[in-house]
């Protein structure tokens, strides 16, 4: 049988091997956790802390601006000591609460409540919004915008997000592994919260066991469907999942909501199921920490603002021919220009690249229209021209090349035989016109 | 922990931070050697002259290519493998005997006049050794047209000179043809090894369908173009190609005979010149196929291969643009 998939797309070499054996283990508790008040997309917080204060796990250190927005807490017991602009995986300085760690990891009040099945939509919801869940995959969304659809976009599809199509990471994969029940129950409380009762779990076909471990743990489960995915980047991406998993297609510039879908993430479906049985705020969240140029390449526990340099020193440091950092998986990740950038929620993992992997930018070649990239695009653009417009400045003409619908996963540019940088040609336009 | 990197020697680069490893060169150099049993045959039926000819177009092509970037202040970029492949294709596509100044001029105009002048690889509108053969044909009306008896060429330099098939079946009909092959299934197989007249590397239809299905291996060409270059042109042998009724052509003469091969596989499949978007190149391959037929039934030259590329090359940027591709979600084609 076909497996369900996507028109386009890449095959790159996946390298999970090197972490997918890897059991999640938690990280060495830090010294102090760098907690940016904007980890999500939306309006960034309010600091709720003053320098000096006592705060325990999971108190809430910002507090949301408007409803795009999500609240932190602090992911360790102890003091505030700081308040600093610290940079992001983008790169970009976050006004963030320094927090030395106590060591005693004393919680705020957390009730276990092994009856939260029966608890009103509306009372699921707003435990996921105190717990400041956002979309953990990487776009950090936050979770209870995409579970308030307005009135007239009727939702009647949850699909959890466990593709992990980028190479190197196996986070999800060890999630769906080790806490297959709680992936469950976190798409359960989705599926109460929005009141639909088809539920899927899609997973790349590269990931067998976790497949049938989690059709395992459905099998009791009439709505819940788990489909086999073929393996092809980016079938994790939101359009891709939803075309594979339920056969519909999100319109351009539209949202899944505009097709009736919801989707999550694994790691978010079970920080879904611990808000909504414990009231546990989203504190920590599954690190792999990968790459040819790490020692010893694990999956991680880490709390949130843990700083990726402790992650590094947590695995073995460096191996020799470490080269470059990068916050992500290697398709979409951000290279950092310092490690002394935290763990936000949106952090799926630190990916170490060797010199012999990391890719550099020094020189590319003219077009030469061989058509790779046209094929590899799984939105049906044309990359080719987009490139060639922005680079010659014809911004305008990319735009009607369909510009906007570019959501830059970047297989034009692993497939361009011209190491042309595509997607950054992309991005560029985009910032010279309009939508 | 020996070596522990500083941040700031940390490499910064923006995502994707992997790549392919396809490069242009990669491709370049292997439609290059693609080419290589079809340059072989050449070799081995038409002789030490033909050879001699072949190395000049490269040498001549990459030299050009060289002092145009050197004396234009460019990039030196001969080693993309892109100007030895022109050289090479030029080669393949000339006559076995011509004079050495033709291999020269052929090679100037495609890589300095239809490549450089129009910015370079990437960027010419036609297809650079067409345009050079076709300049030569145009400039060398007699010279382009002298063609060698094949083997003959090995013993005696001084090779007899005869007629191409298709010049035998403009001029006299396929009954001579037949009767100078002998019968049809002799026809067809000295067709097949390449044992006749013709361009250095157009003869053997087995060394080009042998570079080609490496090519298709390799995925550097897709089935697009060939086929419904040779699709359409088949058709019109059969219906148009016997005098006085229709449906009587023999398309296995036509789609054997003449470039039509080597442009179907290796000149109509360039990247730069022919269309990007698959259900273009299908457009683009038709309008090849038709052209050709055309020109070498109603045409007053026996061979009209190389034409119909280049005029459909005008096409491509047309073609790109009223086949775009369906954006993903979007009901149908947008349109702007």
């Amino acid at each position: 049988m076909a497996l369900a998939t996507f028109k386009g797309g890449i095959h790159p070499p996946d390298k999970k091997e090197l972490s997918k054996g890897k059991e999640i283990t938690p990280a060495r508790s830090p010294k102090r956790v760098v907690i940016p008040l904007s980890q999500h997309i939306g309006a960034p917080c309010k600091l709720a802390v003053s320098i000096g204060q006592e705060v325990k796990r999971g108190e809430v250190v910002g507090t949301p601006e408007g409803f795009v927005s999500s609240p932190v807490h602090s992911s360790v017991s102890g003091k505030v000591v700081a308040i600093a602009d610290f940079p992001v995986a983008t790169g970009r300085l976050v006004p963030s609460v320094v927090i030395e760690n106590s060591g005693t990891d004393e919680w705020t009040a957390l009730k276990d409540n092994s009856d939260y099945m029966n608890l009103s939509p509306d009372e699921l919801k707003t435990k996921v919004k105190d717990a400041g869940i956002v979309g953990m995959g990487g776009a950090a969304f936050p979770a209870h915008v995409k579970l308030s659809p307005p009135k007239e976009k009727p939702i009647d599809v949850v699909i959890i997000n466990g593709a992990e199509c980028e190479p190197y990471l196996t986070a999800d994969y060890r999630l769906m592994i080790e806490r297959p029940k709680d992936i469950i129950e976190g798409l359960k409380v989705l599926m109460k919260i929005i009141g639909v009762n088809k539920g899927f779990i899609g997973i790349e076909n590269n990931k067998p066991d976790a497949i049938e471990i989690m059709k395992n743990a459905v099998s009791g489960e009439q709505n819940i469907q788990v489909c086999a995915l073929e393996v092809k980047y980016p079938q994790g991406a939101e359009k891709m999942l939803i075309k594979a998993c339920a056969d519909r297609e999100v319109p351009p510039r539209a949202l899944p909501m505009d097709v009736g879908v919801v989707v999550q993430n694994i790691g978010t479906a079970i920080a879904v199921y611990e808000a909504a049985r414990y009231g546990k705020p989203l504190v920590e969240r599954v690190v792999t920490v990968t790459g040819e140029g790490i020692k010893e390449p694990r999956n991680l526990l880490v709390k949130i603002g843990t700083l990726v340099s402790e992650l590094i020193e947590d695995c073995g440091g460096y191996s020799s021919e470490a080269a470059k950092v990068i916050s992500g998986g290697p398709m979409m990740g951000f290279a950092v220009y310092s490690t002394e950038t935290p763990v936000t929620k949106g952090t799926s993992g630190v990916l170490v690249l060797p010199e012999s992997e990391a890719f550099h930018l020094d020189e590319f070649g003219p077009c030469i229209r061989c058509g790779r990239c046209i094929d590899a695009c799984p939105m049906g653009l044309i990359p080719s021209m987009l490139s060639v417009y922005s680079e010659k400045g014809f911004y305008e003409d990319a735009k009607a090349y369909n510009l906007f619908d570019c959501f830059e996963c970047g297989s034009c540019t692993f497939v361009c035989p011209s190491k042309r940088p595509i997607v950054q040609f992309v991005r560029l336009a985009k910032t010279m016109v309009k939508p | 922990m020996e070596k522990l990197k500083k941040d700031h020697q940390l490499t910064l680069s923006v995502s994707p931070h992997v790549r392919s490893e396809e490069t242009t060169s990669r491709i370049m150099w292997s439609v290059s050697a693609s080419l290589l049993p079809a340059t072989v045959m050449g070799a081995y039926f038409f002789g030490p002259k033909a050879v001699l000819n072949v190395a000049l177009c490269i040498i001549a092509s990459i030299l050009s290519e060289f002092l145009y970037q050197k004396g234009t202040d460019r990039k030196i970029t001969v080693n993309d493998g892109s100007a030895f492949l022109t050289g090479l294709l030029l080669g393949l596509n000339l006559p076995p005997t011509v004079p050495f100044y033709i291999p020269i001029v052929g090679s100037v105009v495609a890589v300095v006049i239809t490549k450089q002048l129009f910015g370079g690889l990437g960027y010419n509108v036609f297809n650079p050794a067409l345009i050079g053969r076709a300049f030569l044909l145009i400039s060398f009306p007699k010279l382009m047209t002298i063609w060698a008896e094949p083997t003959a060429a090995f013993i005696k330099l001084d090779a007899k000179t005869t007629a191409t098939p298709l010049g035998i079946l403009k001029e006299e009909g396929v009954a001579k043809l037949l009767e100078m092959f002998g019968d049809n299934s002799n026809l067809y197989l000295q067709l097949l090894s390449g044992h006749r007249a013709g361009s250095i590397g157009e003869t053997s239809a087995i060394a080009l369908l042998l570079g080609a299905a490496f090519l298709f291996y390799r995925g550097y060409i897709t089935w697009h173009i060939p086929v419904s270059f040779l699709g359409t042109a088949g058709l019109m042998a059969w219906a148009f190609g016997a005098k006085g009724a229709f449906f009587a052509g023999d398309p296995i003469v036509h789609l054997l005979s003449g470039g039509m091969l080597l442009g179907a596989f290796f000149m109509a499949t360039d990247y730069v010149t022919c269309p990007s978007v698959k259900a273009g190149q299908i457009l683009f391959g038709a309008g090849c196929g038709f052209l050709t037929m055309l020109i070498r039934l109603k045409g007053g030259y026996p061979e009209g291969v190389m034409f119909a590329i280049l005029i459909m090359n005008c096409f491509s940027p047309l073609i790109d643009r009223g086949f775009k591709t369906k954006v993903f979600g979007a009901k149908k084609e947008v349109k702007k």
